[in-house]
């Protein structure tokens, strides 16, 4: 084999999530009430839109969910020894991602440029064969390195390839788009030309306009992006010549980690002690409000930074745990997550405990009890689906807080691990890029441009979920 | 209401003794008081002797919790752990790792931190409690659609770049204020008001996009149809009745950050050098300064357990129909 | 809308006050001769004999006066009196106490005395301290906690006096060194080289046990014999053995006077709650005295009225006299009535802060770098157009510090001495390219080390005869590295061909230790990373908390490490003794991190350590530290990285600043033309306005739909 699957823990997580939401939206479509909701989140054309736009972003952050360590070259003189495998670990969107990846400049480079950023002494030969250093803006070894000497042909170049893509991005979305629309024919049983009136006249129940709407932005933007990055640095490059654009990429699964798994640790633990809280009340709601109110009491960012730097002792403690500095920086991705769940559990808690408090006040509810029904089927059967929906809107609340916390906390130096790439790491380098003169701005717009697409994206989504599923607001919008 | 506050403040006990058990265990973890002598040492020329004897001088040479080499009542009141908390809860916080009086300095920067955090908390009270207001006014209309559209937007930007952007611009592009700094007195004022600026843009799109929510809710009852059945006009019913009626929900989230306020914002305060105790935190945690993070969590708990008194308070001052036994 | 109220309400504040609305300083500074720099760390000791770190030195130099001082300008440093009379010259006795002549043999000699004479007439600064009645009695030497109330300063205290500096000033401040609460860091040091000192010690632990928490320790009433009295303004020191860098401590602040009373003032009850320290209220004869003290801000040092008057000296390198730095030969010290120092905890305000004429002088950090300084042809340093437009003026000099990657002699993959393990440290030597490291990361400020010795220290050699013949060929007139192939060679020779075990074929790994956070941080790991798969060793960085990097270092449990050191003083043997047996981390806890011992190196090192560099033996001690630095070339414990550049930029209004790493007391010399600095600052700081009008215009058509929405409803729901 030429590479070792290597399975990190946050991809093990990352696994089980995407298995468990395709178990659960199987099951949710099983009931009647949840179909409604899922239908009405359909039928939302923010959401919708939004919700293209994530997936993208996850299939983005899925693709670098899958390791490998690549194996070494053989020497010609080992014989058959064992196959050795180096120690840095790649995924699948770095082998994507090679050129961008490997193709390093010396520093600074804007984007697009075929030039660096900033002027060197640069030896050259006089007429005369004499040796001389003048000043100016060396040749990026690859960014452009396809024109050769025609440097002045980079515009014309990019304009081509631009145009190219808009023709291809506009080609791509026609098939989507007439396919999505024959399929919806066949459905309603409608002819082709009928079923793309409805589609825009919003008469469907499903949302479709804003899919395809999504879908045009997107291929629209990526696609000229992706037919540049080959040969430019379509976002320039940071103070070690590596691409910007590569690191946003890599950025996304960072976030999408710290977004999901976080939430994944604070589930648990919210539903259990709140509905437990809740339910029984008594000493087992005096303890846990106890545990709640203590917890967040003290103050989040000591909390969070008390807890970090434990853990940071316990990964220095222990090198003998990890093979590769990535299976490190991992750990500590997921130790993050795993505080960050274990100081904002709290809230979902309190919500929950309360909940159930009126839900067991309910009279069904106390006819039940009153019948001798084991207090767990009661809490099963009764509690828990009734507050399904304040669980599933919490989830795609708190996403988007979590994917800005991380940034914060990475600028106060307890965020991730410093070899990872983030969103706060970047922003955090880029601070000081923008007080240079002239200021290097790109680094903080593309991490800026990545993380506003995606947070937005999420509250969006977060909104039509709620809008949908919250029972309160279901019958207003 | 007297006793319900006196059982509420001796319901605070055991949640401080629960905090400043965590605290320490936490640190302790982290830190053993060997590695906090060697920070406080510095780095060139630190001696086994001169840690052993830092530690002996700061009390950190018994063990945690629980001292086996003592007897009677020594087993739990001869360890760091005793030595360390009974003086707080007597409200003395004792001297930070450097030398100096906690108290003091916690006095002296409560200035700058409230000089931010203060017009900060009631301009954006003020504002986003009027855009929201403004937003239901005009509800289902375009308006309030873009409204809501701006506020989803202004929410999903860190405050980093609230920050980063606000600072550039206004500071080093337009040179209106200066770029860091603090001075006390009546110049002041222009140290202030760039903070303040960005923290209330950068607050806007989540509170406002929230009330909205509050008020969207309460205009929907009954009551509110009755009041414009009367003929009010639509801007008195939004303020004598919908207002009125949706402060429970929003003191509940507003009057518990009132306390806080005197933590200081840490972001703010790092990034314009401001020497408040958002500021005194983190350099504590980043120096590793124990007695300082354990005070200010300390205070920060306090603080919290007063914020929660206070909001049930003031649910009273609202709706009188609210009593407490 | 309030903010609208709060915007016009600001523009109408800056219409009225017109330029330098970005001013950070009360407008009563404005025009006054006065210094401004910032500060990034806050000091945390101010008392002398705590105070180590730069950042407290900056200030404690300026305000207490050891008895000798580095020459301003000369070069290379050379120490000339400050309160002294002459530089002491130490008396030799062997063990019979007999004299001996200065060039006897170090083995035979047992103790090394110091005679200093300090000059008459110097007074202390006032301070309530010195405050007396009419019967001479201290007026503040009973004071309890209720008599402090509404005292929160020094300043509070309404009377001051002053008096003169005494040598028993000086004698209490050497015993101060082994007080059992004051932690000073280098007392197990001079423990072992002033007579006396370690017992002192021991005796005042046991008395201070007995002694009630804030109880004063009188150290008058304990004996330190190796430090005498002689009269009123002389005293002595008795070394055991020869220790000729004992004078260069006599030029820091360890050794300044702490008169007894200011001691027994600060230790009354109560003082220390209100920080009522010498920690944080610093007592001396020097030029400056701190007025006010707000290490989270600001701090103010003023001119002291009593300062006994020195002036700017008249002698110096080649060069000085052209670049205008003996113009004030003669003339009275110091220049400036006061010197502000604000916080600046970030970089990016300290240089913006700079550029717009708030501050009168600054470092350059890496990212403003561009911006400032080009290399000229040839690779000389100069500023770019814009600063020198501005009038900014740039200093270089080369620090005495090193920063180096030791490698743990112990470890057993790069450790030991054997001929494998040499070569493969060699062969990393060669690899890592200190010269792009310096130009990626440093800008060029810095250059690469040949071995443990800076620039300006007795025993650097320039040129040819000084390169490092292990990294270096010498080739057209310069230093170039060895080709990486020969790296590759050496590997192989060590038993990696390829980086792979010559004999199992697993691929050789390394471990290096950093300490992590901060900026720039992971490009610099991924720029190393590179350089070792140059010679295809796969490298892993750990990057720890300081606490624990220096735990693993001290415990042995690291391969590779960072670390950087600076000179406590300017000779070489606080450098190689870095390299010392023993000096062992791992076994004696010194300062050898790299725990190397090569009984060789040992030897050279203890026959060079206690030779004077001038004299008759200058040349047989240079001779015998080529030989320790071959060594340690040929060993290669540490990659000798780099010694950093110093650059500094003033502003044209800045006068007489010249770079220097030894001498701290400096602020006496610079000179500031107000009038100058007044109108660049006005100058470089208009405002912009034209975005308050464009934010009052948006808000205003955000407004307006608004309110004709509003009417038009109102309208609507009236009908």
């Amino acid at each position: 084999m030429d590479f070792m699957p290597v399975l990190l823990w946050s991809d093990v997580l990352i696994w089980l999530l995407v298995l468990a939401s395709v178990a659960f939206g199987a099951l949710s479509s099983r009931n009647p009430l949840w179909r409604g909701a899922w239908r009405r989140i359909g039928r939302s054309r923010a959401g919708m839109a939004s919700a293209t736009v994530l997936l993208v972003f996850v299939a983005v952050g899925l693709l670098d969910s899958l390791h490998y360590r690549p194996r070494l070259a053989e020497e010609p003189g080992q014989g058959a020894a064992a196959a050795v495998y180096g120690v840095e670990v790649l995924s699948v969107l770095d082998a994507l991602l090679t050129p961008l990846r490997t193709r390093t400049e010396k520093t600074y480079s804007a984007p697009l440029a075929t030039r660096a950023y900033a002027k060197e002494a640069v030896d050259v030969r006089d007429a005369d064969g004499q040796p001389r250093q003048i000043r100016d803006h060396p040749r990026l070894k690859y960014g452009g390195a396809h024109l050769g000497a025609d440097e002045g042909g980079r515009d014309a170049d990019i304009g081509e390839r631009v145009l190219r893509a808009c023709g291809l991005a506009l080609a791509l979305w026609s098939a989507v788009a007439a396919a999505f629309t024959v399929a919806m024919a066949r459905a309603r049983g409608c002819s082709p030309a009928q079923a793309w009136r409805r589609i825009w006249c919003n008469e469907s129940d499903f949302a479709g306009n804003a899919v395809l709407g999504a879908l045009a932005g997107l291929l629209l933007l990526n696609l000229p992006l992706a037919l540049l990055a080959g040969d430019y640095h379509v976002f320039g490059t940071d103070k070690v010549g590596q691409d910007v654009f590569y690191q946003v990429l890599k950025s996304v699964r960072t976030a999408l980690v710290i977004g999901l798994v976080t939430t994944l640790v604070t589930l648990p633990l919210s539903i259990v002690l709140g509905v437990l809280a809740g339910y029984f009340r008594g000493w087992v709601d005096d303890l846990i409000q106890y545990l709640y109110t203590t917890l967040s009491s003290i103050p989040g960012v000591l909390l969070i930074a008390a807890a970090v730097l434990m853990m940071q002792v316990l990964i220095d403690t222990h090198p003998q745990w990890f093979t590769t500095a990535a299976e490190r920086a991992d750990l500590r991705l997921l130790a993050l997550c795993f505080i960050l769940g274990l100081t904002s559990w709290t809230s979902l808690c309190r919500l929950l405990r309360g909940e159930t408090m009126k839900l067991r006040e309910l009279e069904y509810i106390q006819a039940a009890q009153s019948f001798g029904v084991a207090d767990l089927r009661i809490i099963a059967r009764h509690i828990l689906p009734n507050l399904m929906h304040i669980v599933i809107i919490a989830l795609v609340m708190d996403f988007s807080s979590m994917v800005l916390t991380e940034a914060v906390l990475s600028y106060i130096d307890i965020g991730v691990d410093p070899t990872m790439i983030s969103f706060g790491t970047m922003i955090n380098n880029a601070r000081m890029e923008l007080a240079r003169e002239p200021a290097v701005w790109w680094s903080l717009l593309a991490a800026f441009a990545f993380m506003f697409t995606l947070v937005l994206a999420a509250n969006l989504l977060a909104d039509a979920v709620r809008d949908a599923f919250d029972p309160r607001l279901a019958g207003a919008a | 209401m007297l006793a319900y506050i006196v059982r509420r403040l001796f319901y605070a006990l055991p949640i401080l003794l629960g905090v400043n058990l965590l605290t320490f265990a936490l640190f302790f973890v982290v830190n053993t008081p060997d590695d906090m002598a060697r920070m406080q040492l510095g780095v060139k020329r630190v001696t086994p002797e001169a840690i052993a004897k830092w530690k002996a001088d700061r009390g950190y040479d018994k063990p945690l919790f629980v001292n086996a080499a003592a007897s009677g009542s020594g087993v739990l009141t001869e360890t760091i752990f005793f030595g360390k908390s009974a003086r707080m809860f007597a409200g003395d916080f004792g001297r930070a790792e450097d030398g100096r009086d906690i108290a003091r300095e916690i006095a002296s920067r409560m200035g700058p931190s409230l000089a931010i955090a203060l017009p900060n908390f009631a301009i954006g009270l003020l504002v986003t409690v009027s855009f929201a207001l403004l937003l239901t006014f005009f509800r289902a209309t375009y308006l309030d659609f873009w409204g809501v559209v701006l506020c989803v937007a202004m929410m999903s930007i860190s405050t980093l770049f609230y920050i980063i952007g606000g600072q550039y611009l206004v500071s080093k592009v337009w040179r209106l204020v200066p770029i860091s700094g603090y001075g006390g007195g009546v110049e002041a004022w222009k140290f202030v008001i760039l903070p303040v600026a960005i923290g209330v843009v950068a607050g806007i799109g989540s509170s406002a996009r929230w009330y909205r929510t509050i008020f969207i809710e309460e205009i929907g009852k009954d009551y509110v149809r009755t009041a414009r059945a009367k003929g009010l006009a639509e801007a008195a019913v939004l303020f004598r009745h919908v207002l009125r009626n949706a402060m429970i929900p929003i003191l509940t989230g507003v009057v518990v950050v009132i306390p806080l306020l005197f933590m200081g914002s840490l972001l703010s305060e790092s990034f314009f050098g401001i020497p408040g105790l958002g500021s005194y935190t983190i350099d504590a945690i980043k120096a590793q300064d124990f007695a300082v993070v354990r005070a200010m969590v300390f205070i920060g708990s306090v603080l919290y357990i007063a914020g929660l008194i206070l909001t049930d308070i003031s649910y009273t001052f609202v709706d009188p129909r609210i009593r407490f036994h | 809308m309030p903010f609208l109220r709060l915007v016009f309400l600001s523009l109408l504040l800056l219409t009225a006050c017109g330029s330098e609305q970005n001013d950070p300083y009360p407008l009563g500074e404005r025009g006054g001769n006065i210094l401004y720099a910032a500060f990034t760390e806050r000091p945390k000791h101010l008392d002398p004999v705590q105070s180590y770190s730069e950042d407290e030195i900056a200030f404690t130099a300026q305000i207490y006066e050891p008895p000798l001082q580095y020459h301003y300008l000369r070069r290379p440093y050379a120490l000339v009196p400050a309160t002294g009379e002459t530089v002491p010259v130490a008396r030799y006795y062997d063990a019979q106490g007999r004299e001996l002549p200065a060039d006897a043999p170090a083995a035979s000699i047992a103790s090394s005395v110091y005679e200093i004479r300090l000059r008459p007439g110097i007074r202390y600064q006032p301070h309530p301290a010195f405050a007396v009645d009419d019967a001479g009695h201290p007026w503040y030497d009973r004071l309890d906690r209720e008599q402090l109330r509404g005292i929160d300063k020094v300043a509070d205290f309404a009377k001051t006096g002053s008096r003169e500096l005494l040598a028993d000033d000086y004698i209490y401040q050497i015993k101060r060194l082994a007080h059992p609460r004051l932690h000073s860091p280098i007392f197990s040091l001079m423990a072992e080289r002033i007579v006396g000192l370690r017992e002192l010690g021991a005796t005042l632990r046991t008395a201070a046990k007995t002694l009630p928490a804030d109880g004063w320790l009188d150290l008058d009433r304990f004996q330190l014999p190796g430090v005498t009295r002689v009269d009123s303004h002389t005293y002595r020191i008795v070394l055991h053995g020869k220790y000729p860098q004992f004078a260069y401590w006599l030029a820091m602040p360890f050794f300044a006077p702490v008169p007894r009373e200011v001691d027994r003032f600060y230790s009354q009850p109560g003082m220390a709650e209100k920080n009522l320290t010498l920690d944080w209220y610093p007592v001396g004869t020097g030029p400056f005295m701190l007025t006010e003290n707000n290490p989270n801000s600001r701090m103010v040092l003023e001119r002291n009225p009593n300062f006994h008057g020195e002036s700017y000296p008249c002698d110096g390198e080649a060069g000085d006299r052209a670049a205008g730095l003996l113009d004030d030969c003669g003339k009275a010290l110091p220049f400036i009535d006061k010197a502000v120092y604000s916080r600046e905890k970030e970089s990016i305000p300290y240089w913006n802060k700079f550029l717009q004429g708030y501050y009168d002088a600054s470092g350059i950090s890496s990212d403003s770098y561009d911006q400032a300084v080009r290399l000229g042809v040839g690779g000389d340093v100069q500023l770019t157009d814009e600063m020198r437009e501005k009038g900014i003026r740039l200093l270089t000099s080369v620090r005495p510090s090193i920063f180096y990657q030791g490698f743990n002699m112990l470890d057993p993959v790069v450790g030991g001495l054997s001929e494998s393990a040499t070569k493969l440290r060699q062969a990393v030597s060669i690899a890592i390219d200190q010269e792009e490291f310096i130009s990626i990361f440093m800008n060029g400020r810095g250059i690469a080390a040949n071995s443990p010795l800076p620039p300006g220290i007795f025993g650097f050699v320039d040129g040819e005869a000084g390169i490092n013949p292990v990294v270096y060929d010498w080739v057209d007139g310069q230093a170039r590295r060895k080709p990486i192939e020969v790296a590759k060679k050496l590997l192989a020779e060590a038993g990696w061909p390829n980086g792979r075990n010559a004999r199992s074929g697993e691929p050789l790994v390394l471990y290096l230790d950093t300490t992590g956070g901060g900026m720039g941080d992971k490009s610099r790991l991924d720029w190393l990373t590179r350089q070792f798969a140059k010679l295809d060793i796969q490298l892993v960085v750990r990057s720890t908390d300081y606490n624990r990097f220096q735990n693993k270092v001290r415990k042995g449990a690291v391969q590779l490490f960072y670390m950087g050191w600076n000179a406590d003083y300017p000779d070489p043997e606080n450098f190689l003794f870095l390299l010392a047996g023993s000096e062992g981390k791992v076994a004696t806890g010194g300062e050898n991190g790299a725990n190397y011992v090569n009984p060789e190196f040992d030897r050279l090192f203890e026959q060079m350590k206690n030779m004077e560099s001038s004299g008759p033996r200058g040349a047989e001690r240079l001779a015998i530290i080529r030989q320790a630095v071959a060594v340690l070339q040929r060993d290669a414990p540490w990659i000798y990285g780099f010694h950093p550049k110093n650059y500094t930029l003033g502003h044209v209004w800045l006068h007489n600043r010249k770079p220097t790493d030894m001498g701290n007391n400096t602020l006496k010399y610079q000179r500031i033309d107000v009038a100058a600095r007044q109108e660049s600052r006005q100058a470089w700081n208009r405002p912009v306005l034209w975005p308050l009008a464009a934010m009052a215009a948006g808000l205003l058509l955000l407004v307006l739909p608004a309110a004709v929405g509003y009417r038009r409803r109102e309208r609507g729901t009236a009908r």
